[in-house]
């Protein structure tokens, strides 16, 4: 331990660049913000609208709670599968990584499925998105998750294909890093989707 | 202390560092987030629907327990911590919160100030006065 007390001993200014790996965390991060602040505008959208149905159904019309919990029940252990899949990850295990790559891609893709059911359920009753101001910001900001999340979906299989084909070189390692920032953070949006759309109808 | 130092020690080890490279800390953690998650959320939906919460403070408890479960992710999921490493991380969450919270309220009051502004629409009563 001489050489983590000695490191510790230097002072936070001194150290030098930080590692490749805090850096382009910090930066992906930053992007996480802004998209989130780009989701911000959508939920005050939402919110403004909210109560603006035109005559048209609202949100307890529409809206079918046993549903949304099995969408954030699959959100919330693809999240998990994901927290493993980084683990093993870190441990070089490809196996268990494909393991948890597999449990987050299968998880997320029965949230998409479960959404997009949905939408089409509405959509066949007339209740588009062309419906009502409130309908409008329900399909854009419930969408645009949607959007995020199938994207999620994509990049998740070019890093397994990178994984096989250009194996565990430092960038595909912190490729996958972000991905697990993007897919944890997508979850925290649904978080304020569920509570303020679904839960909040009224 | 000692954990920060170790940690640093096989950050000096390993060609590309992770977090915490075993296997049953990640574990925990990650299981720790999870059993929190579910919690919050089943209360989420309990206090959405019963009645034993008076009416007007279901939304409060409700922003309640998404704040908690979106600070339960923060920790256990994307891995924001007291450390010297998330000093950054955590100004930029901050500034980000500032910028969501003025885009999300100052839409909300304006467009309602618009709104009550308005005259005939949406039926409101107490234009002509």
């Amino acid at each position: 331990m001489t050489t983590a007390a000695t490191v510790d001993a230097v002072p936070v200014s001194e150290r030098g660049p930080a590692p490749r790996r805090v850096i382009v965390g910090y930066g992906f991060w930053l992007f996480l913000l802004s998209d989130i602040i780009v989701f911000s505008a959508f939920f005050a959208a939402y919110a403004v609208l909210a109560g603006r149905t035109a005559g048209g159904p609202g949100g307890v019309q529409l809206f079918d709670r046993g549903r949304v919990l099995a969408e954030t029940g699959c959100l919330l252990f693809s999240s998990f599968a994901c927290a493993m899949m980084s683990v093993a990850a870190e441990l070089r295990q490809r196996g268990w990584m494909v393991l948890g790559a597999a449990l987050t891609f299968a998880l997320g893709a029965a949230f998409l499925g479960l959404e997009l059911a949905e939408f089409a359920g509405m959509l066949a009753r007339g209740d588009g998105p062309g419906r009502s101001a409130f309908l409008s910001a329900f399909f854009a900001l419930v969408g645009l998750h949607g959007l995020h999340v199938a994207t999620g979906l994509g990049w998740l299989l070019v890093m397994l294909a990178q994984v096989f084909t250009l194996g565990w070189r430092p960038r595909v390692a912190g490729r996958l890093a972000c991905f697990a920032l993007f897919w944890h953070a997508l979850d925290i949006v649904w978080i304020g989707v569920f509570t303020i759309v679904y839960l909040g109808a009224h | 202390m000692d954990e920060h130092g170790v940690r640093r020690q096989q950050a000096t080890d390993h060609e590309t560092p992770g977090e915490s490279p075993d296997w049953r800390s990640g574990l925990v953690k990650a299981l720790l987030g999870l059993a929190a998650s579910l919690v919050l959320t089943l209360a989420s939906f309990w206090a959405a629907g019963t009645p034993l919460v008076w009416g007007p403070g279901v939304p409060v408890l409700l922003a309640a327990l998404a704040i908690g479960q979106m600070g339960v992710h923060l920790v256990f999921f994307l891995h924001v911590s007291s450390g010297p490493e998330s000093t950054n991380t955590i100004l930029a969450l901050a500034f980000g919160t500032f910028v969501v919270a003025l885009v999300v309220f100052g839409s909300i009051i304006i467009m309602a100030n618009l709104d009550a502004g308005m005259c005939g629409m949406h039926g409101s009563p107490s234009c002509h006065a």
